[in-house]
């Protein structure tokens, strides 16, 4: 006969856990206890040992699925019926759904305990301490108007309850929620078909049963009072009464959350910042399109503040290094990865240019525009994407002056810049009207002190001010 | 299983006397009587406590220790076949377990914690007992005045508080029978021990704190817990030590029995470190990998209690054909009634929840009770409920 091994909660709580390795294969012979297979769940990789002594009839998952508490995993094919043997479960009459820790009461047939209707003791039933009320055919609940006729003329409450004439079905399984969105749209949940967990009739069952044109008379009275009543003050989100969207966490999202988290939570943070005026900055660009050397490369203000960021880091190495927890060690980079954060459709995500400090300002136009066309289009490799030193963030992009950027995982410091503004400013002790940027600065406080970041940033400051001082610095 | 005097405290009349000054001793020196090698060596003042061990207990010392390394290794295998809920193994403590046991008398009283299944065994607790609260079918597995072995506690170090209370009341009887409170290195944290500690010393009563000292702490290493070593600690409450090799079954055995004798003549409590190793993880569901040092359980693995055991009847020519075939075929016989008995466990019915709370009958209890089981009585046979619920 044929007995199957079920996932068990293998540590006080777990419901899952990952197939690491097969110990045996199909058609093995197997003895009692024998590993079979190496599991990881949430706590610890353990070996299985099989529970019974036989051959190795299926393996239902394969080594690398994650595996529900409670679903076969292996198939064994056992000498005769091991009624006695005393190595097969005693019986597999009920089945027992495991819960969050061990296994919970054994289920009925309806997925949920069927609780028997009240019935309303007789008073000498009644415990002798509960005061004895009204009687209770007075006291009976008042079925709404439109619930299903049922008899209950004459007789006591207990009898009609007893024994409806044709039992009707189970009210559909909904939550509240469920129930109060089908109220608002004017659905019957009659009509609805469950696609739940056991049929259970979810938010997307009413709004897919509303948008499938079966719209009920209440919500298409709904749907054209809206039409009707004149300028409408058009919500948020999209119409139909959706009061709330539900994304599932994927892709860049999940993986951008668990960046910001693992970022946010290890390395402290400081953030510094400096206005300057750039207006010497904005000229020298200026002077830079209009020059031939630089006829056909696209030259914004991103460009000469990365490369201002390259030379400052010559003198400030300590900002472009790692935190290397593992090893005890600071990990100071003799190369710069520049990685430049990039909205693209699929969320944020820092590319980097690889070893950008010898790069002419030129090349790093090229490499920045090619950047950035890349990563727009999705196209960004992996390799692209690790192993960057520091990064910079262009929020002046859209219109915004100022942040606290959080750190690109694994990097020291991060630079955001703000947008480009004309502002009234001091310049040669009167107010005039100037180009106005602010620097933004986070760096890691564990392996960059404030003075080293203030001084990394002051140095950028007097490159971006007067970018003839890079003379001085170089 | 009691399967010789040595296991009914045989000596305990008969012991040494006047030892009282040399064995009053504090920590010290690790006792050890058998090398890792299996070499057995001599020591003045805790020879003469094992003196009476014969060839043939010694054999019966192996046999207890191999089949509780089997009970041990069947109920972990049980647990990740999801016959059990959690299994707290022992394995690397069996001669802390079985040497003190073995020298306890039957109506000593043992206060054990959930990893002293080893001690349950010894004193007659039937295997499918062990597991019984563990697969979630009891909230005790056994009567605990059948066998004079409370029930295991979960909460770190709270049985050493039961044990006081129960030696006051041994001494209250004028009895000579001991409490022995068992529990680990973590437990010395613990207010509870601590606290026991000062009821027994200031009342002098008939208590053994047999602490294993396995090293581990859950994660926690026992350096962290402790800057001396933990016999020490019974010096600050007024109360003798040893420190023993946990791992070594005889140095074990004569520890236990010179506090044992203490005790029966008046001589009040004892602390015992057995320093020993745990071997596996915490529970099973732990991973010590994750905190644990490989090198550590190589060291101690080379320090084995069964190994060591095994090499000194060797030596003594005593380690038969006949004798591996039979602890063999005990240890398969234990474990196949293990699991016949584990898997064929009936549940509790829900009422029985009420059964164990008060030894007498207790009115607020009984409401409860009462309550419960006329709530249970709602759930009808599952079609006709939903008619009935239709119907409503």
């Amino acid at each position: 006969m044929i007995k199957e091994f079920r996932l068990p909660d293998l540590g006080e709580g777990l419901t899952e856990s990952e197939i690491v390795a097969w110990k045996v294969a199909v058609g093995d012979t197997v003895t009692l206890n024998q590993i079979i297979a190496e599991v990881e769940t949430a706590k610890a990789v353990v070996e299985l040992p099989s529970p019974f002594a036989g051959v190795v009839a299926a393996l239902h998952e394969q080594p690398g699925t994650v595996v529900e508490v409670g679903k076969p995993i292996v198939s064994f094919e056992i000498e005769g019926d091991d009624g006695a043997g005393g190595s097969a479960p005693a019986a597999e009459t009920a089945k027992r759904e495991p819960n969050l820790v061990g296994y919970g009461a054994v289920l009925e047939a309806s997925g949920r305990p069927a609780r028997r209707a009240r019935t309303f003791p007789s008073t000498a039933a009644a415990p002798a301490a509960a005061p004895v009320t009204a009687a209770p055919a007075a006291a009976a609940p008042v079925t709404a108007a439109p619930a299903p006729a049922v008899e209950r003329a004459g007789s006591s409450v207990s009898e009609a309850v007893a024994k409806p004439a044709a039992p009707p079905a189970e009210r559909p399984r909904s939550t509240p929620p469920v129930r109060k969105l089908a109220k608002d749209l004017g659905v019957d949940l009659e009509a609805v078909t469950g696609t739940g967990e056991r049929g259970l009739i979810t938010r997307d069952d009413v709004r897919n049963f509303v948008g499938g044109g079966d719209l009920p008379a209440a919500a298409q009275e709904l749907a054209g009072a809206q039409v009707l009543g004149g300028p409408q003050v058009q919500p948020v989100g999209p119409a139909g009464g959706v009061r709330e969207t539900r994304i599932p966490i994927k892709g860049v999202r999940k993986f951008t959350a668990a960046a910001m988290v693992a970022s946010a939570f290890t390395a402290p943070h400081v953030t510094e910042f400096l206005t300057i005026d750039v207006t010497p900055t904005m000229e020298l660009l200026g002077r830079l399109k209009d020059s031939r050397a630089f006829a056909g490369y696209k030259l914004t203000p991103l460009t000469l503040v990365s490369k201002a960021v390259l030379i400052a880091l010559r003198n400030h190495p300590t900002l472009n290094a790692r935190w290397d927890e593992a090893n005890q060690e600071i990990v100071q980079f003799n190369y710069v990865n520049l990685g430049i954060a990039a909205a693209t459709p699929r969320g944020l995500t820092v590319p980097n240019i690889k070893d950008a400090d010898r790069m002419s300002l030129r090349e790093l136009s090229s490499a920045l525009t090619e950047l950035t066309g890349t990563a727009r289009a999705g196209k960004t490799s992996p390799e692209g994407l690790s192993g960057g030193t520091i990064s910079i963030t262009n929020i002046g992009v859209f219109g915004i002056d100022a942040g606290t950027p959080i750190l690109n995982p694994g990097e020291a410091a991060i630079l955001a810049l703000g947008a480009v503004r004309k502002m009234p400013w001091e310049y040669q002790d009167e107010v005039a009207l100037r180009q106005v940027m602010t620097l933004s600065l986070s760096f890691d406080h564990r392996l960059v002190d404030g003075e080293q970041g203030s001084r990394f940033l002051q140095d950028l400051g007097t490159m971006l001010a007067d970018p003839g001082m890079v003379l001085a610095m170089v | 299983m009691l399967t010789d005097d040595a296991g009914k405290g045989g000596i305990a009349a008969g012991g040494p006397r006047n030892s009282e000054d040399s064995t009053r001793r504090t920590g010290g020196d690790l006792v050890q009587l058998i090398t890792p090698a299996g070499e057995r060596i001599s020591h003045p003042e805790f020879d003469p406590w094992i003196q009476d061990v014969s060839d043939e207990q010694l054999g019966s010392l192996y046999e207890d220790m191999v089949v509780i390394r089997r009970i041990d290794a069947e109920a972990t295998a049980l647990q990740r076949q999801g016959e059990l809920a959690l299994w707290p193994p022992l394995l690397g403590q069996e001669a802390s377990q079985i040497g003190s046991a073995r020298a306890l008398r039957e109506d000593d009283f043992v206060f054990p914690s959930y990893r002293d299944n080893g001690v349950g065994y010894c004193r007659g607790v039937k295997v499918e007992d062990l597991v019984r609260a563990w697969r979630g079918s009891a909230s005790s597995g056994w009567d605990p005045y059948t066998v004079n072995v409370a029930t295991q506690q979960i909460i770190i170090g709270s049985q050493s508080l039961h044990a006081t209370g129960y030696a006051m009341g041994i001494q209250n009887d004028g009895a000579d029978c001991v409490a022995v409170a068992y529990f680990g290195d973590g437990a010395t944290s613990e207010g509870d021990v601590n606290e026991a500690m000062v009821f027994a010393a200031s009342f002098q009563v008939p208590v053994v704190f047999f602490c294993q000292n396995n090293h581990w702490a859950i994660s926690e290493p026992v350096r962290v817990q402790s800057h001396i070593q933990l016999a020490d600690r019974a010096a600050g409450f007024g109360i003798p030590s040893m420190r023993v090799d946990g791992n070594d079954v005889l140095a074990v055995m004569a520890a236990t029995r010179i506090a044992l004798d203490r005790a029966r003549r008046g001589g009040g409590p004892t602390f015992i470190e057995a320093v020993t190793y745990r071997m596996g993880p915490h529970t099973t569901a732990d991973d010590p990998t994750r905190y644990r040092d490989a090198n550590e359980l190589e060291d101690w693995a080379a320090k084995d209690p069964i190994a060591r055991l095994k090499s000194l009847l060797d030596r003594k020519g005593l380690l038969t054909a006949d004798l591996e075939a039979a602890v063999a075929a005990k240890a398969d016989a234990v474990a196949a009634e293990l699991r016949a008995g584990t898997i064929n466990m009936p549940d509790p019915e829900p009422l029985d929840i009420f059964k164990h709370v008060y030894s007498t009958p207790n009115s607020w209890l009984d409401r409860q009770q009462d309550h419960y089981s006329r709530y249970l009585a709602s759930f009808g046979d599952p079609a006709e409920a939903a008619s009935e619920e239709g119907a409503r």
